[in-house]
């Protein structure tokens, strides 16, 4: 899957189970500091990834996604191995 | 509103009654059963008599694949659990220097193991319809302490700090967690207690008797309800004025 893709089913994800602002989200907005996600919203957006694009997201990794682009780029990675 | 709810041991006592007053206020029940699968076919037969909807579903809720499975079929069959009471309870008293390490375990895993099994899994559900409903069953003897529970005290007072954590780490989904605790209820597991233990623990009710597991019922269909949407993280004690 090209990362494009990715972005643009990331953002449906982001919009419609998490709520976010779609004006506010490109590759390096912070989700913490930019869109306003609390450490529950976070554990909710790996929950949202791992459906949209069926890869699972271990707590270590998941600790790496600060921001937009980091999370395209690991389910990048996950799904063209 | 039509909610999904899924009540854990609801085969008899408390847990029956509870699946009754959900199903009273229009809700669909899932009926979680252990080994009582007789039982728990008539809770579902009488519930369904009554115009509403339930299923049994069998599952040792200790048990986290069974679990899984249990929240699967659910979902399938009913749609995704919107209200979790967590009832499921044993008991095996002894005093302390005679409980053995397995008995305290047993109790622990089915007690409060159990309802850290079917939280996890029904807030999932609950964060996507931004609403959800946790009741949990603890008892007075988790707040009071009672001689010969240890295992049993230790288990319910542990579902309310579980409560009070869940409650303040989804709170702002609208999802709330409370507990109720029931005193002594007309119930299989009190009419195993002595006569002269009966008869000394009514001495210290107010209201002169044992609580009836409707009553009990009454305050989960409560906590269950819209109108109890500020309420969250609260032990509701319904003991007839037993800690007075």
């Amino acid at each position: 899957m090209e990362k494009t893709e990715i972005e643009t089913r990331l953002r449906d994800v982001l919009v419609s189970e998490l709520g976010l602002d779609a004006d506010k989200i490109n590759r390096s907005a912070n989700f913490e500091t930019d869109l306003d996600v609390d450490s529950l919203g976070v554990v909710e957006l790996l929950m949202a990834m791992e459906d949209e694009f069926g890869v699972k997201i271990p707590d270590d990794e998941a600790e790496h996604i600060h921001t937009v682009g980091e999370a395209i780029d690991l389910v990048h990675g996950k799904l063209n191995v | 509103m039509v909610r999904t709810a899924l009540v854990t041991g609801a085969s008899r006592g408390i847990g029956r009654a509870i699946a009754f007053a959900l199903a009273r206020d229009g809700h669909q029940v899932g009926v979680n059963f252990s080994s009582s699968s007789g039982p728990a076919a008539d809770v579902v037969a009488e519930i369904e008599a009554a115009g509403g909807k339930a299923i049994a579903l069998g599952a040792d809720v200790s048990d986290a694949a069974a679990v899984d499975a249990m929240f699967t079929e659910a979902a399938a069959q009913l749609g995704p659990v919107e209200i979790l009471v967590n009832n499921a309870g044993i008991t095996a008293d002894n005093l302390l220097l005679r409980m053995t390490p397995e008995d305290f375990d047993r109790v622990l895993a089915v007690n409060l193991r159990s309802a850290f099994l079917c939280s996890r899994l029904a807030v999932k559900a609950m964060l996507r319809a931004r609403w959800g409903r946790i009741i949990s069953i603890a008892s007075v003897a988790g707040i009071a302490g009672n001689p010969g529970q240890a295992n049993y005290a230790a288990s319910k007072a542990g579902l309310i700090g579980f409560t009070k954590s869940v409650a303040k780490e989804v709170g702002s989904r609208g999802i709330t967690a409370n507990v109720v605790a029931p005193g002594f209820i007309n119930t299989d597991m009190t009419e195993g207690l002595g006569a002269e233990v009966k008869e000394s623990v009514l001495g210290s009710i107010s209201l002169g008797r044992f609580g009836e597991a409707a009553e009990v019922a009454a305050a989960v269909a409560f906590l269950a309800s819209e109108a109890a949407g500020y309420i969250t993280g609260q032990v509701l004690a319904v003991e007839g004025g037993l800690a007075l």
